[in-house]
């Protein structure tokens, strides 16, 4: 029996498994619906990575909390349902602040790829990373377990590599102070202010959410999401699950559930037979991406793997009870208690973009060193271009030794080769598995597009543009800041996003000035 | 067909021109460079009040809250009117006096207002500090979500025929035309109601923008309930000082708490300064402790068309036949907004004002500053 907790969830006492999130606690426990959105609906978690801000709740009085990024604690009190006020006076706000040669933000591989070769040579390095453990999402574990077989050397040398690691950081600014930069975070233990000659921005990736009726539902949610929830603890042992949307990384999230016990009904792939087929002779030349497809797929034998077949509707009272597919001609209903759905990943430039970047289409722009158009400010990884672990690895060592200045990235041709083959095999799957026209067409007027503020498709007919949208209907106005209608916005008009202003994240008005 | 009126700038002023000017029975083009709302508006608070900084601009404001009061019942709810009430709050005893002095003046003018004393304001706001000397409540005092309240303006003249052209971008003014890339706009009438911009089309017209900062907080419903002021804050807003910053926290219909208030003359540089908004955040963490537990979820700046004694620009511009100005209303746009499209549209028909017109006249003499 593993440790238990006790929460008090809306004033009841729930025992849990320790060691989680709040958020798989609460999925455990039975609760799927964990805030009231402003339109009265039940929501539940979407992201499970801290992007989405749909599983918030109070956490002892401090309402607005994400379930997703806190570890539980006994005696916790947890108020789900309606926005509450709030209900704490303590003052609890602290400030710390630190110096460094480099700052690093994000441990994903690309983030810990550049904190070890920054800090090996002999850079003052932090690291600022919005996970609970460093390992980003594809090595997402929890606090005091092993960390995946592909990550432990990785995490292992940047134990030793020297750099600071500060965990459950949330940067919300990055600003210019003379001749360096300044970042500032929430942490678990109040704000944090570091001082950097040189600033990475290994941010990431997020999964690219598109509004079909239903999808507010609680039991929808992401595909990395339901695979992320899965890490912090939940159990999907029985859950009946469909994992539909597009790209590579609905198998691996197929594979997983069905590990964990869930029985997968089907697993659908938007994008056409040819198109996969076509991607998959294409991976020929990638062998090891073509045996990590393969182990994939034998795991979750026996589910039905269907191309050409999107998800139309999600139906439910109050949760999701089936979805309703299609291949665009025939209509059929399966029966889920969990739908795991994303088209694939958005890069995470926010910060590079407050910084003023310049952007190439919606990645940002980096020299053969990852430096960006700012002086200064380097980027590694998915920001660059969605493109996977490897290149994510490979840009960080680059960007780490060149912000580190010590050493010259052009030395070691092993990391620019890997870098460009693996960026020429992320350019082949972005067209394979883009969405197809008639997922524009799935959103009814009243379907909601901007779920933190709940405007409905309807709302954003007369607009023109994201910032009108915004202004007119709420759309991109709430915590999430438009970070999942903000790409729905680009998908279904063509409009562009926001410009970004700081805070770069929602953070106490308290913290805001701790820099300062 | 050639318009009675084209009015230049689709912000909340000419918005409520077109909506005054239509209700007239005049027909109307408005010409947007952008969207409809979507520039100092929308980064207005939306504070419908009554101010007594001079006679002047108590009679606009004052004017300009009973028509707001007048079509509160018929604004839809994206609108978000509410009638929170303005508590200009009194920090020691010195300000007290002050209090006493602005409640006289209020009603001898006919303005309900309500001192409260330390305990009153506590009962009424117990977020803000313990300690404060008081307050003058004024409970006529509105909110209004200003890009939706313009919005809702246009769309009512639209609905009596007038023109909302979006995207034409006004180059110049000349007599009873206006220059656009997508052509020029003739009428018996123009109007520049282009805010911050309305000086490049009427070189001369003494406004220089005037930039602000406001944080916006997510929901914490009930946290306050007033629009609470500092009574410093027309100090700050008066002080030809290059950058000041005062304590004004407003409750949205939605439960946030949007804060306020900062100004500087930097030009157009939209960016976020930092360091002001931190000396605003400070001001406000002064008066109230507890927002800094607040999450806030957006920041943004915007423009107020400042001019040099504080009051806007309405009427006749007499150097170019046929142009009339509504523009320079700082940050008084949304409230005056209506008292200023009734008088441009008296003095367009050569009707008689509710209230003398002379002092808001675009060609009346002006001080010196150093920024207008």
């Amino acid at each position: 029996m593993p440790d238990r907790v006790r929460l008090t969830v809306d004033g009841r006492s729930v025992p849990v498994e320790a060691g989680v999130t709040v958020a798989a606690a609460l999925a455990n426990a039975g609760v799927a619906s964990l805030r009231s959105s402003v339109t009265g609906e039940g929501r539940g978690v979407l992201c499970a990575m801290g992007i989405c801000f749909e599983c918030r709740v109070a956490i002892d009085g401090a309402p607005h909390r994400r379930a997703c990024m806190e570890l539980v604690r006994d005696g916790m009190s947890i108020a789900t349902g309606p926005d509450h006020g709030l209900q704490t006076t303590d003052d609890g706000l602290s400030h710390e602040a630190l110096d460094g040669d480099v700052a690093v933000v994000g441990a994903g591989p690309a983030g810990i790829a550049a904190a070890c070769r920054a800090a090996e040579s002999g850079a003052r390095t932090v690291v600022l990373d919005e996970g609970l453990t460093p390992g980003g999402q594809i090595h997402r574990h929890l606090p005091g377990a092993e960390p995946p077989e592909a990550a432990r050397r990785w995490i292992e040398r940047l134990a030793r590599s020297g750099a600071v690691v500060i965990g459950g950081a949330s940067v919300f600014d990055v600003a210019r102070h003379g001749e360096a930069f300044l970042l500032s975070a929430e942490t678990p233990s109040g704000a944090c202010a570091v001082t950097a000659k040189r600033v990475i921005l290994a941010t990431g990736a997020r999964e690219l959410f598109l509004p079909f009726p239903g999808w507010t539902l609680p039991g929808v949610m992401g595909a990395g999401g339901a695979q992320a929830l899965l890490k912090s603890g939940a159990s999907f042992a029985g859950r009946a699950a469909v994992v539909a949307g597009s790209g590579p990384l609905l198998l691996p999230v197929a594979a997983s559930l069905a590990k964990a016990g869930a029985d997968v009904a089907l697993v659908a792939e938007q994008a056409g037979l040819s198109t996969v087929a076509g991607f998959g002779a294409g991976l020929a030349r990638f062998p090891g991406k073509l045996l990590e497809a393969a182990r994939y797929r034998a795991a979750f034998l026996g589910a039905p793997y269907r191309t050409g077949t999107w998800v139309a509707e999600a139906r439910g009272a109050g949760c999701v009870e089936s979805v309703v597919m299609t291949d665009g001609r025939k209509r059929f209903e399966v029966a889920c208690d969990l739908a795991a759905v994303a088209f694939g990943l958005v890069p995470n430039t926010e910060l590079a973009r407050l910084c003023g970047c310049a952007m190439r289409g919606s990645a940002v722009a980096v020299d053969e060193n990852q430096e960006t158009s700012v002086e200064g400010v380097f980027c590694a990884g998915e920001p660059c271009g969605v493109a996977g672990v490897d290149v994510a690895v490979a840009e960080g060592e680059i960007a780490g030794m060149a912000a580190a200045g010590r050493a010259d990235p052009a030395a070691e041709p092993a990391l620019g080769r890997a870098r460009a083959s693996g960026r020429r095999f992320a350019a082949r799957m972005e067209g394979a598995f883009s969405p197809r026209a008639e997922i524009r067409g799935l959103a009814r007027p009243d379907t909601i597009v901007c779920r933190c503020e709940d405007a409905p498709l309807s709302a954003l007919a007369s607009c023109s543009s994201a910032r009108e949208a915004k202004l007119a209907s709420r759309a991109g106005m709430g915590p999430c800041q438009g970070r999942v209608c903000g790409p729905a916005l680009q998908f279904l008009f063509g409009w562009d996003s926001d410009t970004v202003r700081p805070p770069a994240r929602p953070a106490l008005i308290g913290h805001l000035t701790v820099s300062r | 067909m050639v318009p009675d009126v084209v009015v230049v700038g689709a912000g909340i002023v000419g918005a409520a021109c077109a909506d005054a000017l239509t209700e007239a029975g005049l027909s109307v083009t408005v010409l947007e460079s952008r969207f409809a709302g979507g520039a100092t508006t929308a980064a207005a608070m939306g504070h419908i009040v009554v101010m007594d900084d001079s006679e002047a601009q108590f009679a606009l404001t004052s004017l300009s809250r009973g028509l707001w009061e007048g079509l509160a019942s018929r604004m839809p709810r994206a609108c978000e009117d509410e009638r929170t009430g303005t508590l200009w709050v009194a920090a020691d005893d010195t300000e007290m006096a002050h209090v006493r002095r602005k409640a006289a003046f209020y009603a001898e003018r006919g303005v309900e207002v309500e001192q409260l004393d330390a305990s009153d304001l506590e009962r009424e706001e117990p977020n803000l500090r313990p300690g404060l000397a008081g307050a003058l409540r004024v409970p006529g005092d509105r909110v209004v979500y200003p890009v939706n309240a313009a919005r809702w303006l246009l769309g009512r003249a639209v609905g009596r025929g007038a023109r909302l052209v979006e995207g034409a971008e006004a180059s110049s003014i000349g007599a009873r035309r206006v220059m656009t890339p997508r052509g020029a706009f003739e009428a018996g009438a123009v109007v520049n109601a282009a805010g911050a911009a309305a000086p490049l089309l009427t070189p001369g017209l003494p406004v220089a923008p005037r930039k602000g900062h406001l944080v916006i907080t997510d929901r914490y419903p009930g946290f306050c309930r007033h629009q609470l002021i500092e009574l410093g804050y027309l100090t700050s807003a008066h002080s030809p000082s290059p950058e000041s910053v005062a304590f004004n926290l407003q409750p949205r219909a939605t439960g946030q708490m949007l804060l306020g208030s900062s100004r500087e003359f930097v030009g157009l540089d939209a960016s976020v300064n930092r360091r002001i908004r931190d000396r605003m955040v400070r001001r406000a963490l002064e008066f109230m402790p507890g927002l800094a537990r607040l999450s806030a979820i957006r920041t943004w700046t915007g423009f107020r068309p400042a001019t040099p004694d504080n009051l806007p620009l309405i009427g006749r511009w007499e150097s170019i036949p046929g142009l009339f100005v509504a523009a320079g209303h700082e940050g008084l746009g949304i409230t005056t907004a209506l008292g200023t499209a009734r008088l441009v549209t008296d003095v367009i028909l050569g009707r008689p004002s509710p209230i003398d017109p002379a002092p808001y006249s675009p060609m009346r003499a002006f001080p010196k500053t150093a920024h207008a």
